[in-house]
């Protein structure tokens, strides 16, 4: 017969995390037991680093379907026609990979200061200062390589193959330009002090990825241009 | 190191409290406000095109206002119905159906039911909402812009998306202004996903698993997967559009393609990979509209069943499916395309197979119902109401998922009734069975019941009245996208054209009494309990309505299973998922 608890028996939180189904938020660890927003902010693993993973995906489709168009768009017609790339793209790309090695730097002289150590040789800063350096010269070696294009009388509209080599150089360099921005706000939070490790991260995620982009965009116009 | 459960403290000034609010509720409740402009809008336009359909030479009057040369002395011309056509499909897959099962309920109601106290990034959602409201108001500009907006139909299929002004009135600025205006509500929900992923994946409070998130929360966490993948790829083929329009490029027009006598200066462009690009996302897009309303009808009628469904884990992972499949079977909206009849034949299996996870859903739907003591109010009504349009509008998927049946029934009325069923009256009825179960704690009031039921018997009868002869329509072959029927064999079929048109002013008319409802209720309504309808889940859990932070500053604990009901407690018949009391199921008595 069903009876009416009176007084019911309390939980121990612990015990639901014992028991192997993922309590405490499940995915990782997120709020200890009594609640307290401030405590639980202490320990609450960065939203962030799921979002630049969120957010990577999202390049990532968009330059999928960037792909997708050209292969179709070059399998749909014959009046494709193919140029060199310029010799340019080549020294941008190294550029590109040298700010991830001391973007790559800075982050783990951060990850040592914020451990304790003292820092060796010179502040993460200015790792960061040369690293947002480089991108602007990634930045501007793509404008002068656009620039040799124009002068050879390849413009947007020219060719579907100059079509596609703008339009997918051209929505990398914004997101590179986003990852700059990116980067200025860390030098801005590191010059007070108030930077996050996530931030840091997140932000080294995305500029690494921008450079795999571009190994892979290169390769793809290096292939089918 | 400090992660941010949020960065903003209770708002201070009116317009950071009111207009540009940091705040998921206020956000969610702007997404709402949208939605609902935006269906009274397309609802309005649908009404013109009915009007027309059955009375063809009817003058409307005020109809001039919306148009330069459309509507000479309030007569639609035919372009103008297509103009009107494409805007109501754009406005109401977009704007509504995307916009309030998803945008607008998740938005609120996402941060409560996992237990946190906002989103991660409040300032992308902020920019999320005013993104898409932007993309609102630049398609609505395509009415007052040019030669108005385009006529292409929602789909905007090329050549004609890509050919300028000389395709017809709104091909040149009104596509423009379709393709922007689509890819700002790209960016506005990518902006969403950005903040629904990680606020599911990492805000959860203490002890909520992921198997202890309610349906509702699992469909907008499924959605917002779907949205990141499908939105991504429309966004750069509206870029396409766009280049195609002022940079002269030929992404999507033929060579020598002549039109209205002009020879068009494109070069080889690809039609079909605009079809490609869009239905990439476009069949993503009906389970985007769907998925929260699955979601939300389950949420609804568990707490009106007194009893969880028949298997939580199967409904989860069915959603999941749904997302995966519908990916995979986009060609089938390309199957008269001209595309390779083998691709048919590969698009048509998954096809077939993506009734699979829907068939369960509608199963455990059932066979958990049966038996069980429903409490019949307006939510759950609507819930019901759900299920019968989702079922009826999916058997006919049944029929055009076959390559040799969908090539005689595409171009007709039978896929028009398909679509709306399916997806439009069903997430509509979601979002109404939402609206009636969450406002109490969005508004602080209680609904008008009877209102509410009013409402559902007149917009159920209504919607099987208009959509249920578009099928009859189809199969003896009335074509669609006509404005008028003058061929022989379609004038016999204008007195059911007829039919439909009253049928729909009448059904429209019956959302004005769920307008007054919501409107009367919001000012005058009884003020709600916290928790009206004895519910589990950590909305309820809050005050209502809930205050800045949702939780008083104190982060819930999860104890239980999101759907604790039928067994015995001290507050009655449930356990909320807050609560530490151990109790035993009454099955577990027996």
């Amino acid at each position: 017969m069903a009876t009416t608890i009176h007084q019911p028996p309390q939980i121990d939180p612990q015990s639901l995390l014992d028991q192997g189904r993922s309590g405490n938020g499940g995915w990782r660890n997120l709020v200890p037991a009594d609640g307290d927003l401030r405590v639980a902010l202490d320990h609450s693993p960065p939203p962030s680093s799921t979002a630049i993973y969120v957010v990577l995906f999202a390049i990532t489709m968009m330059f999928a379907a960037f792909t997708s168009a050209l292969i179709v768009r070059k399998g749909s017609s014959l009046d494709w026609q193919t140029f060199t790339l310029p010799s340019i793209l080549y020294f941008n790309t190294l550029l590109l990979l040298a700010s991830s090695v001391t973007l790559e730097v800075s982050r783990r002289r951060v990850a040592a200061l914020m451990g304790g150590l003292k820092s060796q040789g010179g502040s993460p800063a200015r790792w960061l200062y040369i690293t947002l350096f480089l991108g602007l010269l990634f930045v501007g070696g793509q404008y002068v390589a656009w620039s040799q294009l124009r002068a050879e009388g390849l413009y947007l509209a020219t060719n579907p193959s100059s079509s596609f080599f703008y339009l997918m150089t051209a929505t990398h360099a914004l997101h590179v330009l986003g990852g700059l921005g990116g980067l200025i706000y860390v030098i801005r939070k590191l010059s007070k002090s108030a930077l996050l490790r996530s931030q840091l991260v997140a932000t080294a995620r995305y500029w690494h990825f921008m450079g795999i982009l571009w190994l892979y965009l290169l390769l793809l116009l290096w292939m089918k241009l | 190191m400090l992660a941010h459960a949020a960065h903003h403290g209770p708002p201070t000034s009116f317009i950071r409290k009111y207009v540009f609010s940091l705040d998921h509720k206020v956000i969610g409740k702007q997404y709402y406000a949208l939605a609902l402009v935006a269906a009274l809008v397309g609802m309005a336009l649908s009404w013109f095109m009915r009007i027309h359909l059955a009375w063809t030479s009817a003058a409307i009057p005020g109809l001039q206002l919306l148009t330069k040369n459309g509507a000479p002395g309030g007569v639609m011309t035919p372009e103008f119905y297509l103009q009107l056509m494409t805007m109501h499909g754009t406005i109401m897959v977009f704007f509504v159906l995307t916009t309030a099962p998803f945008a607008a309920f998740g938005n609120f109601f996402l941060p409560i039911q996992v237990g946190a106290e906002d989103m991660p990034f409040p300032r992308f959602n902020m920019m999320s909402f005013w993104v898409t409201f932007t993309g609102f108001v630049v398609l609505m500009a395509s009415f007052f812009t040019g030669d108005g907006p385009t006529l292409g139909g929602w789909t905007q299929y090329a050549p004609l998306n890509a050919v300028g002004p000389v395709g017809g009135p709104g091909q040149g600025l009104g596509v423009i202004l379709w393709a922007a205006s689509i890819a700002l509500f790209c960016v506005g929900q990518l902006l969403g996903s950005l903040n629904f992923i990680p606020t599911t994946l990492d805000l959860r409070a203490k002890g909520m698993s992921l198997m202890r998130l309610p349906l509702s929360a699992w469909a907008w966490f499924i959605t917002s997967c779907m949205g990141l993948t499908a939105f991504a790829v429309l966004m750069p083929a509206c870029i396409l559009v766009i280049l195609d329009h002022v940079a002269g490029t030929s992404f999507f027009v033929a060579s020598n393609l002549v039109m209205n006598d002009q020879l068009l200066p494109h070069s080889g462009g690809s039609t079909l990979l605009w079809q490609h690009l869009f239905w990439f996302f476009g069949h993503p897009e009906v389970y985007i509209a769907i998925v929260p309303g699955i979601g939300i009808v389950s949420h609804i009628l568990i707490t009106n069943m007194r009893k969880p469904m028949l298997s939580h884990r199967v409904l989860i992972y069915s959603m999941g499916a749904l997302a995966v499949l519908s990916y995979m079977v986009y060609g089938h909206h390309m199957f008269v395309s001209g595309m390779n009849p083998f691709s048919s034949l590969a698009f048509s299996f998954p096809t077939l197979v993506i009734t699979i996870p829907s068939t369960i859903v509608v199963l455990i739907w059932t066979f958990s119902l049966y038996g069980s003591k429903l409490r019949i109010n307006s939510a759950s009504l609507f819930a019901l109401g759900f299920i019968s349009m989702f079922v009826s509008g999916g058997v006919s998927g049944f029929f055009l998922a076959q390559p040799s049946i969908d090539i005689m029934l595409h171009a007709t009325y039978f896929v028009v009734g398909h679509f709306h069923l399916v997806m439009g009256v069903a997430a509509m009825f979601g979002i109404f069975g939402g609206t009636y179960f969450w406002f109490p704690k969005m508004a602080g009031r209680m609904m008008d019941e009877t209102l509410g039921k009013i409402h559902f018997w007149l917009s159920f009868v209504g919607a099987y009245c208009i959509f249920m002869p578009f099928h009859y329509l189809g199969m003896a072959g009335n074509v669609r996208r006509y404005s008028t029927f003058v061929d022989d064999f379609l004038q016999p079929l204008i007195r059911v054209h007829r039919f439909i048109t009253v049928a729909a002013l009448i059904t429209g008319a019956a959302q004005l009494i769920f307008l007054y409802n919501l409107i009367h209720s919001r000012f005058w309504g009884k003020p709600a309990p916290d928790n009206p309808w004895e519910a589990t889940s950590l909305e309820w859990s809050t005050p209502t309505p809930p205050p800045w932070d949702n939780f008083g500053g104190k982060l819930p604990v999860v104890y239980h299973d999101p759907y604790q009901y039928g067994v015995q407690s001290s507050v009655g018949d449930y356990v909320m998922q807050t609560s530490p009391e151990q109790v035993k199921k009454e099955h577990d008595e027996k």
